[in-house]
C-alpha cells in the first residue's frame, strides 16, 4: 500500500498548503483567547504577563457558581434522559421488520437537526409561553431540561444507532439458539456490546446541552442563566481576561468530551 | 424474514414457536421508540405547530397574542399599513434582511466549499494513523462553544484587537481599520464557525473514493486537473451536496454570529426573527419569518433528497 507510486496518484498540487491554513485558521483565535485567559493584566488585549488569577476569580465569582449549577442540572439531566430515549428508539427502529411509519419516526427524530436553531428556539418559547398563558403550567428550570432533551435525542441517536447496525447478529441468534428469552439475550449480549455506542452518544448529547446558546437565551425564564448565557451577559460589560477564563474552561471541557466520544467511537471501528 | 413465504408444514415446530417469538418481540420492539417519539412530539412537533397557528394571530401588546384570525403578520413581512390613509406600502426592508441572509449563506457555503474539498481530499489520502489525528482535529472545533468560537474572532478583529495591534505595532496603518460590526465581521464568523461542517462530511466521501479509478485515469494520459475535474469531484458529489447543505441551512438562520459580531446593526434573519420575541413584541411577526425561513431551508432540503438516494450524512 505504502509504495511511493500510488501515493504519488493520490497528491493534488496545494491542497497539503491549503489544509494546512484550514487548521491554522480553526485553532488560532482559539488559541489566542486562551492564552489572554493567563494574561495578568486588566486588558483582554495587551499582554503584561502571566497569571492564574483570572481563574481564581471566575472560579470564586458567585454568579459563575450558579451558572456552573444550573448548567450541570440541565445538561446531566437532559443527557440521561436523552440517551435513555435514544437508546429505546434505536433499538426499536433497527432490531425490528420494518413496519409502516418507519420513515416517519425516523424523520421525526431528526427534525431537530433538520430545523434551524433559531425556529426550535422561538416555537419552544411559543410553547411553553402557551401553555403557561392557559394552564398555568411553569416547570421552571423543567422548560429548559425539556427544550434540551428534544435536541439531544437526535445526537445521542446517531452513534447508537449506527453501533447497533454494525454489530454482529449472528451473536444475538446464537443466544437465541441456546434458549436465551429475548431480555435475557439483549442484557447479556446486546447491550454490553451497545456500551461503547451509548457512551459515545451521551458524550454528545452532553456537549451540544452544555454548549446550547441559541435556545438557552430564548427559552431560560429570570435566574435560570446558563454559563453560555453567564458569557453573553459579561461581553455586554468592560471585558476583562476573566471571561477568557471562563471561555477557556468550557472550551476544554468540550474538548475532553469530544476526545472521550470519538475515542470510544474509533476503537469500535478499527 | 422468510419464515413468511415457507408454509408452516415444513417448518419444525421449535422453529415455529422460534419466529413466533422473534416476531412477538419485534413487535414489542417497536414501542421502544415510543419515549423518544412522545418527547420530540410534544416538545418539539407541537410548538412549530403552535408557530403556525400563532403566525395568523394578533399581537398582543406587551408580547404574545390575541386569539384574532388576520393575516397582518405575513402582511407585514411586505408591506406596510399607511398611518394616514390606511393603504398598504410596499416596505421591502425585512425582504433586504432575507436576502443579505441567503447571499451571506451562499459565499459562506462556496468558500467553505473552496477551502474543504482541498483538506478533505488531503486528510483522505494520508496514511491511516495520521488520518485519525486530522478527523480529531476538525471535529474538536465541530462541537466547540460556538458562542466562545465567534468571541475568539471578536477579540482579534476589535479595534484594539491582535490584527489592528500588529498593523499599528508595524506602522502600516495609523489608525485601526474597523473590523468589528461589519458585514465583513459576520462573513469572517460564519467561515470560521461552519468550516468543520464542511470538512467532515466532504471527508467521509473521499474516504471512500475507489483510487483505482484515478489510477485508470493517469493511465489514459490525463493530467492532475482532469483527473481532479472529471474524477475525483464527480464521484465526490454525494459528499460535496451533504456539506453544502450542512452549511447553508445553519449559516442561512445563524443567531449568535451576527449577534455578537454584526453588533445589532447588520442583522440577519436569525437576530430579526429574536427581535420579534424580544424588543419588537410582534410574535406573529416574527412566527410568520420563522415560517418563511423555515420555508427556505424545505427547498433546500427537498433539493438535497432529489440529488441523493436519500441517506442523510451528519458528518
Amino acid at each position: 500500500m505504502a509504495e511511493p507510486r500510488v501515493m504519488d496518484i493520490k497528491d493534488q498540487p496545494g491542497f497539503r498548503s491549503i489544509a494546512v491554513i484550514c487548521l491554522l485558521v480553526l485553532y488560532i483565535p482559539v488559541l489566542i483567547l486562551m492564552i489572554f485567559s493567563l494574561n495578568s493584566g486588566s486588558l483582554v488585549t495587551h499582554w503584561e504577563g502571566v497569571t492564574l488569577n483570572w481563574y481564581g476569580s471566575a472560579l470564586l465569582n458567585e454568579e459563575f457558581h450558579s451558572a456552573a449549577k444550573n448548567t450541570l442540572i440541565i445538561s446531566v439531566t437532559a443527557t440521561i434522559v436523552s440517551t435513555i430515549c435514544a437508546t429505546l428508539a434505536a433499538i426499536g427502529m433497527t432490531r425490528v421488520k420494518p413496519w409502516r411509519g418507519l420513515a416517519a419516526a425516523f424523520m421525526v427524530i431528526n427534525l431537530p437537526l433538520m430545523v434551524p436553531e433559531i425556529i426550535t428556539a422561538v416555537a419552544t418559547l411559543s410553547f411553553f409561553a402557551l401553555i403557561a398563558g392557559t394552564f398555568g403550567l411553569n416547570f421552571g428550570i423543567g422548560n429548559l431540561i425539556l427544550a434540551h432533551t428534544v435536541f439531544c435525542i437526535p445526537f445521542a441517536y446517531m452513534p447508537i444507532r449506527a453501533r447497533l447496525e454494525d454489530m454482529d447478529l449472528t451473536l444475538e441468534y446464537a443466544a437465541a439458539d441456546l434458549y436465551a428469552t429475548p431480555w435475557n439475550a439483549f442484557k447479556r449480549i446486546t447491550l454490553p456490546l451497545l456500551v461503547p455506542g451509548i457512551m459515545s452518544g451521551a458524550a454528545l448529547a452532553f456537549i451540544v446541552s452544555f454548549d446550547d446558546f441559541t435556545i438557552t437565551q430564548l427559552v431560560a425564564g429570570p435566574g435560570q442563566t446558563t454559563l453560555p448565557l453567564y458569557i453573553w451577559n459579561q461581553i455586554r460589560r468592560p471585558m476583562t481576561p476573566e471571561i477568557n477564563a471562563i471561555s477557556t474552561i468550557l472550551l476544554l471541557v468540550s474538548i475532553l468530551f469530544v476526545s472521550v466520544s470519538f475515542l470510544i467511537a474509533r476503537r469500535r471501528a478499527k | 424474514m422468510t419464515t413468511a413465504t415457507l408454509s408452516p408444514t415444513t417448518l419444525s415446530k421449535a422453529a415455529l414457536f422460534e419466529a413466533q417469538a422473534v416476531k412477538t418481540s419485534a413487535r414489542r420492539n417497536r414501542l421502544l421508540s415510543l419515549p423518544a417519539l412522545i418527547i420530540i412530539g410534544i416538545f418539539g412537533v407541537l410548538p412549530l405547530i403552535i408557530i403556525c397557528v400563532y403566525s395568523f394571530l394578533v399581537a398582543a401588546p406587551y408580547g404574545g397574542v390575541q386569539w384574532q384570525f388576520s393575516t397582518d403578520a405575513y402582511l407585514n413581512f411586505l408591506f406596510q399599513r399607511d398611518i394616514f390613509d390606511d393603504t398598504l406600502q410596499f416596505t421591502p426592508d425585512f425582504l433586504i434582511i432575507y436576502l443579505r441572509s441567503f447571499l451571506f449563506a451562499v459565499v459562506t457555503t462556496i468558500i467553505c466549499l473552496l477551502l474543504g474539498f482541498p483538506t478533505a481530499y488531503f486528510m483522505a489520502t494520508r496514511p491511516p494513523a495520521q488520518r485519525n489525528w486530522w478527523v480529531l482535529l476538525i471535529t474538536i472545533p465541530f462541537w466547540s462553544n460556538l458562542l466562545v468560537r465567534t468571541l475568539a474572532i471578536m477579540f482579534i478583529i476589535r479595534d484594539e484587537g491582535l490584527i489592528n495591534n500588529a498593523l499599528l505595532a508595524l506602522g502600516v496603518i495609523d489608525k485601526p481599520i474597523t473590523m468589528l460590526y461589519t458585514n465583513f465581521a459576520i462573513q469572517l464568523g460564519l467561515l470560521y464557525a461552519f468550516l468543520p461542517f464542511m470538512v467532515l462530511p466532504l471527508y467521509s466521501s473521499l474516504e471512500k473514493l475507489d483510487f483505482r479509478l484515478v489510477e485508470a485515469a493517469y493511465d489514459l494520459y490525463a493530467t492532475r486537473r482532469q483527473v481532479l475535474w472529471r474524477v475525483i469531484i464527480p464521484l465526490s458529489k454525494p459528499g460535496i451536496i451533504a456539506g453544502c447543505l450542512l452549511v447553508f441551512i445553519p449559516a442561512l438562520g445563524a443567531y449568535v454570529t451576527p449577534l455578537i459580531l454584526g453588533g445589532g446593526v447588520h442583522l440577519m434573519i436569525g437576530d430579526l426573527i429574536a427581535q420579534q420575541f424580544g424588543s419588537g413584541r410582534n410574535w406573529p411577526l416574527g412566527c410568520a419569518q420563522a415560517l418563511i425561513l423555515m420555508a427556505a431551508v424545505l427547498v433546500a432540503l427537498f433539493f438535497y433528497v432529489r440529488n441523493t438516494s436519500g441517506k442523510v450524512q451528519h458528518g
